[in-house]
């Protein structure tokens, strides 16, 4: 079972480029279709789960695996000291048949790549490259907005906080500011917000009575 | 120390990275650059590499920087691990309580309307990791201005191009997949540079 999780999330780890989203059908085929792990709601709600925590969605799908497999597993048997960590076990082997294909890949580019980055052809290159990365990180900002919102339809209330994004992102950008405060004082933005909604909610329901 | 500061910078890159990859960029572009373990085109470039190889992001930039600022594998172990383990205990908990979560939080409305804000910071964030890397050193002529304006429209069609013509669909899709657009804007580099 911990072999079957590890080459699951070995395959899911090599095959996919371009990151997390990319994933998601991989996965789904994977453990949905395939070796029947959970089923297509689990999947929806592992899903939420993973893009709700912090962290990378592939890795966050990969804890969750293995732990419901392995605790499964884990009912199954009789008890003793490992069944009892044998759902971490899992988590582990799924985690690192996830993380491994790109850790491998990538060490061994950044032990060649510092030796041939200043040859010319190179660094002709890389030259190309690089607008074409700085294009690539800010075009899925357009789909990104318009998805933003959900499950809300975007002028419900879209405005204000797409104005809170700019701002962070000027903060960022000209004053420095470190991404890190900018969630905190989001997360923080958003509860005092939603408790004031609340509040007035309630005095008004009290109103209405 | 190095080590540790290491694992302090992708220990909070993996706690406040919410929103997927692209994000995580903006913050791990903030410690590399505050603490120099690389220039701004060395981040680019190990973007580029990151798209081009399979796995998350997130990852390949993790190991690459590790490796970079120590010149040895342990300071890629430490830092994909930093920045994996907040979300591993996270998810743990989450996964302990399951049950009980599935069925209470997802409707709670302060759950939810935190999830919603959150998504509009990473836009910010995103924005910010493009419009940090617009400098002297990633765009150094006309020919940069070009390269960025075609891939950003090559990827952004498929979203404005609704055509009932399968075939002409298919090519816009393709023609908007990031690693051919990478590898398409190597090859006019080298026309262009070299």
């Amino acid at each position: 079972m911990l072999l079957q999780l590890f080459w699951t999330y070995l395959k899911v780890g090599t095959f996919t480029l371009g990151g997390g989203y990319a994933m998601l059908p991989l996965i789904q085929r994977e453990v949905v279709d395939y070796r029947k792990w959970i089923d297509e709601t689990e999947f929806l709600n592992m899903i939420a789960l993973a893009q709700s925590a912090p962290g990378l969605i592939a890795v966050n799908s990969a804890i969750f695996i293995g732990y419901q497999v392995g605790a499964r597993h884990q009912s199954s048997t009789r008890g003793g000291v490992l069944s009892r960590i044998y759902p971490y076990l899992a988590v582990c082997s799924a985690v690192m048949g996830a993380v491994l294909p790109s850790f491998v890949i990538i060490l061994a580019i950044a032990m060649v790549f510092a030796n041939y980055n200043h040859l010319p052809a190179v660094e002709a290159v890389m030259k190309g490259v690089r607008p074409a990365v700085v294009a690539l990180i800010a075009a899925p900002l357009l789909r990104m907005t318009l998805k933003a919102n959900n499950p809300k339809p975007f002028r419900e209330g879209g405005l204000p906080l797409l104005s809170w994004a700019l701002l962070s992102a000027l903060l960022i950008w000209l004053a420095h500011v470190s991404p890190v405060y900018i969630i905190l004082a989001t997360i923080v933005l958003a509860l005092v917000c939603t408790w004031l909604g609340e509040h007035r909610r309630m005095q008004h329901n009290k109103a209405a009575k | 120390m190095l080590y540790l500061q290491l694992f302090i910078s992708f220990f909070k890159i993996g706690l406040f990275g919410f929103g997927g990859g692209l994000a995580i960029l903006s913050l791990i572009q903030h410690e590399v650059l505050t603490y120099g373990w690389m220039t701004e085109k060395e981040f680019v470039d190990i973007v580029a590499i990151s798209q081009v190889t399979p796995g998350p992001i997130g990852i390949n930039c993790a190991t690459y920087v590790g490796y970079t600022a120590t010149q040895s594998v342990w300071g890629s172990v430490l830092a994909t691990g930093a920045m994996i383990l907040p979300g591993l205990l996270i998810m743990l908990a989450v996964c302990k309580v399951y049950q009980v979560l599935s069925t209470r939080f997802a409707d709670n409305v302060y759950f939810q309307n935190t999830l919603r804000y959150l998504r509009f910071a990473v836009l910010g964030l995103i924005a910010a990791a493009a419009l940090l890397l617009i400098t002297p050193a990633t765009f150094i002529d006309h020919y940069s201005t070009i390269l960025f304006a075609a891939v950003f429209v090559l990827t952004i069609l498929p979203q404005l191009v609704r055509s009932k013509q399968p075939a002409v669909q298919r090519t816009v899709n393709i023609l908007s997949y990031p690693i051919l657009l990478i590898v398409l804007a190597g090859v006019a580099g080298y026309i262009i540079y070299s």
